[in-house]
């Protein structure tokens, strides 16, 4: 393994804010961290980039300890929220900013910049003002000052939070891409569990300052290790039966009157290709399950689970 | 405005300040500039340029001024720095404690140093501070350093992190990092900070006077040596418009500075934790030593009797001196007087002044809000002397009135008035009175329930700032006419200060530190009511 993380713990003060955390990425390869607001994964983030001091636990790159080392002295880069571009400097100097820290030549330094501007598809945008670009221009604008030194590692914490819906799927198309082109290893930052399984070679999930599961995305939806795993990915569906705990996942569920749940449909959001359809069930229990037929609002429904689809904890 | 208030109303609003401002400011000042262009056919600029003396003397405010502001940007910086990294209540409190001694009368300050050379033997020989350039540096340095910490210091905390953050990811050390990332867009901050500096230093009086020695002059100390010692009120009214117009153009250059300023991203800051400890205590114990070493001596010195320490420099204030015309006792008491008296006057002018620039017709406005800002350009001293000179005739025959001195101080005070109210004013939200008026509220209830309550917290800061300044204020009072009953407690205390021999120095220090812990309570009150972080006042 390229980058290896081995019982971090990050505090600040008495609380906790990454525990007894290990983490493995190999050279190439795309992580997803995802988790909900507060559980870690930022300062997990910061952790590697060395802005957060460990408390305890090693950090390495291809063997060689670097737990010590300054941020400068790690060959990572770091994308925020809100792209924290320079306003002082205009689109080149922020790129090529990182290579002159690292003392690269004039000349090199403008082919480095255009080459990575018009691998983000901002071509030409050298001498503007950073203050004039908007949200989308300037995160990858981020992006290129990122890459421009040639980052082993690059971390993304949540960089796509503060951009439209829109800009974010195309964004998300692009990413992989980008990134395949240099040929950097990505640990990428979310809460959003759509945009881990887009991005992820492997989703990591966190909770409460600990990585409870690191697995490809299709492996964590299909088998969440943990309840609280479950939930983090979105699954609500969550059943209290007689041989301990169900989820039955939002897929799981199809219409048959000779099914053995019985539900009054609640509400149904129509969306697109399918309907996100919640309901009760008579002990007053909520249920919710993308069907591909909307039946109507208040009418009494029996729906029958596929097994295949359930997830059960002991 | 037109709906804020009735026409009877607005015009009080602003006849009363206008009033006041061209009588006892834009009056004088033009005075000055006439006599000293030459309309009194007295000596003139070409006069003064050409004597060698005067020629050193422009030189040496210059330079001085110069030299004051890098020095105080040296130590004030790194202060900044470690005031910027500390929790939003301790920074506070350190905003609270260096304004002390920034707002402490300069003949104070001139004692407090006068007094630690002579503690630390520093009077004379080889290391001699007394009566060199060095007092009057370290003096301002001690004087400004609060305005640089307070500007940059505020700027600083309110800095997104994060900058810094991916500065270091891509590469940077720490120096790289604050001078390609940091110092640039701090520049604002730095720049008005400097410009504030210079502007004092270039006009401090009462320092110089007494720090500088007879030898070391400035145009301000100049001014005063040909007005009231040589009677040559000709010269000094050219050197008078010497100042004014040196100030003017120094105003015109740093807006023109501003308003280049760089388009500064701040945001949300994140966790710093970044600084070393070391940096910022050590940093903050210097600042220590430099604001707390003059005034603990101060202190102590008042205290000591010689033998031992004891209450009898205190008790000897209440006896005459034979330096002065009353007791320094009474000398507090008239300056209580006469602060209160200004703190009133202040508040009214600058109170409708400020209801003018913020409600007024934009023309208007734009006219009272630079009206009210020259005088806190303008020195203590050229206003002082501009009193002098154009107050003496009828209709404006003020030589002999008690009001002279509260109108002076007031005028210094009227500025910190208006630059306190002016932003508490505009942060009023139109938004809030359309609420109250659909909510039912009149629009005389809703000024009442909404303005009043808002504004009155500004006005109570700039009162505690005008009454603090009255009380501390030295430079225009030094030009006024001198009655027993006139005596201030700076100018009995320059006397004192000024009296050879050390037989009035302890009482000199007693009033001292009565003068400052005045003045410092009315700061701390100041700052204990204020909300928010910005600013250099």
């Amino acid at each position: 393994m390229m980058l290896a993380l081995r019982g971090v713990e990050v505090r600040f003060g008495d609380v906790r804010a990454v525990t007894d955390t290990d983490l493995d990425l190999a050279a190439g390869e795309l992580l997803a961290l995802l988790g909900p607001s507060g559980c870690g994964k930022s300062t997990l983030l910061r952790a590697i980039a060395g802005l957060e001091p460990l408390v305890t636990g090693t950090i390495s790159l291809d063997g060689d300890d670097i737990t010590a080392a300054a941020p400068e002295a790690r060959p990572f880069g770091l994308m925020f929220q809100d792209h924290v571009l320079f306003p002082h400097r205009d689109v080149g100097r922020n790129v090529e900013f990182g290579l002159r820290m690292n003392a690269v030549a004039p000349a090199a330094r403008r082919e480095r910049v255009g080459e990575l501007l018009e691998l983000v598809g901002l071509a030409g945008y050298e001498r503007r003002a950073v203050t004039t670009l908007s949200g989308g221009e300037a995160q990858r604008v981020a992006l290129a000052r990122a890459l421009a030194p040639a980052p082993r590692v690059l971390l993304l914490d949540e960089p796509l939070g503060s951009l439209d819906r829109h800009l974010r799927d195309r964004l998300i198309g692009e990413l992989p891409g980008v990134l395949e082109a240099t040929g950097t290893a990505a640990i990428h930052v979310t809460h959003d569990h759509d945009e881990a399984f887009a991005l992820g070679d492997r989703v990591g999930v966190m909770h409460d300052g600990r990585l409870h599961q690191t697995d490809p995305p299709a492996e964590v939806w299909a088998a969440p290790r943990s309840l609280v795993v479950a939930r983090i990915l979105g699954h609500t569906n969550v059943i209290e039966g007689p041989t301990g705990i169900e989820v039955w996942r939002t897929d799981a569920a199809v219409i048959d009157p000779a099914g053995d749940v019985e539900a009054t449909v609640d509400r149904v959001h129509f969306r697109g290709v399918d309907h996100d359809v919640r309901l009760c069930t008579a002990d007053g229990g909520g249920l919710r399950f993308v069907l591909p037929a909307a039946p109507a609002v208040g009418s009494s429904v029996r729906l029958r689970i596929d097994p295949e689809r359930v997830i059960r904890f002991d | 405005m037109n709906r804020l208030f009735g026409l009877g109303t607005r015009g009080v609003l602003v006849v009363v300040p206008a009033v006041f401002i061209a009588a006892f400011f834009l009056y004088p000042i033009a005075t000055i500039l006439w006599r000293g262009l030459g309309g009194g056919g007295g000596e003139t600029f070409l006069d003064l340029a050409a004597s060698s003396r005067q020629r050193d003397i422009a030189w040496f405010t210059i330079w001085q001024a110069i030299a004051s502001t890098l020095l105080t940007l040296a130590v004030g910086i790194p202060a900044a720095s470690a005031v910027a990294r500390l929790s939003a209540r301790r920074r506070r409190l350190v905003r609270a404690l260096v304004t002390v001694p920034f707002v402490l009368p300069t003949v104070v300050v001139a004692g407090a140093f006068t007094e630690v050379f002579a503690v630390a033997g520093l009077d004379d020989g080889a290391f001699r501070l007394r009566h060199t350039v060095w007092a009057i540096l370290i003096a301002h340095v001690f004087f400004n350093y609060a305005v640089v910490v307070r500007a940059v210091g505020s700027y600083w905390a309110a800095l997104d992190q994060r900058m810094e953050e991916a500065a270091r990811v891509l590469g940077a050390n720490s120096w790289q990092t604050f001078r390609e990332v940091t110092l640039p867009r701090l520049q604002p901050a730095v720049t008005s900070a400097a410009a504030i500096v210079f502007l004092f230093s270039f006009t401090s009086f009462g320092l110089v006077l007494i720090l500088g020695g007879p030898r070391r002059a400035t145009i301000e100390t100049e001014i005063y040596r040909q007005a009231i010692t040589r009677l040559n009120l000709e010269a000094a009214a050219a050197l008078a418009a010497l100042q004014l117009l040196a100030v003017l153009a120094l105003v015109i250059l740093s807006t023109r500075l501003e308003r280049r300023r760089p388009i500064v991203g701040r945001g949300a800051r994140s966790s710093c934790r970044t600084a070393a400890p070391t940096w910022r205590w050590g940093n903050l114990i210097i600042g220590l030593v430099l604001l707390g070493g003059p005034i603990g001596v101060l202190v102590e010195r008042s205290f000591s009797t010689g033998g031992g320490y004891g209450l009898d420099h205190y008790e000897a204030l209440g006896e005459r001196a034979r330096q002065l015309p009353a007791p320094a006792t009474t000398a507090l008491w008239n300056s209580v007087v006469f602060a209160v008296a200004a703190t009133a006057l202040a508040v009214l002018v600058g109170l409708l002044a400020s209801l003018v620039v913020v409600h007024g017709r934009s023309g208007v406005a734009r006219i009272f809000d630079l009206g009210f800002t020259l005088p806190l350009g303008t020195s203590a001293v050229t206003i002082g002397f501009g009193m002098l000179i154009a107050l003496d005739e009828p209709p404006l025959d003020l030589r002999t009135n008690w009001w002279i001195i509260p109108i002076a101080h007031a005028l210094v005070g009227v500025p910190f008035v208006v630059r306190t109210m002016v932003p508490v004013l505009r942060s009023i939200d139109p938004a809030l009175h359309e609420a109250a008026a659909v909510l039912g509220a009149s629009p005389a209830r809703a000024r009442r329930e909404i303005d009043v309550p808002i504004g009155m917290r500004g006005l109570l800061l700039g009162a505690g700032f005008a009454f603090a300044v009255s009380l501390g204020e030295f430079g225009a009072t030094s030009f006024l006419p001198r009655r027993p009953e006139n005596l201030t407690a700076p100018i009995a205390l320059f006397r004192l200060l000024t009296t050879p021999g050390d037989l009035l120095r302890g009482q000199a220090m007693a009033l001292s530190v009565v003068l400052m812990v005045l003045v410092a309570t009315a700061v701390l009150m100041i700052e204990s009511g204020r909300r928010g972080d910005e600013g250099v006042l």
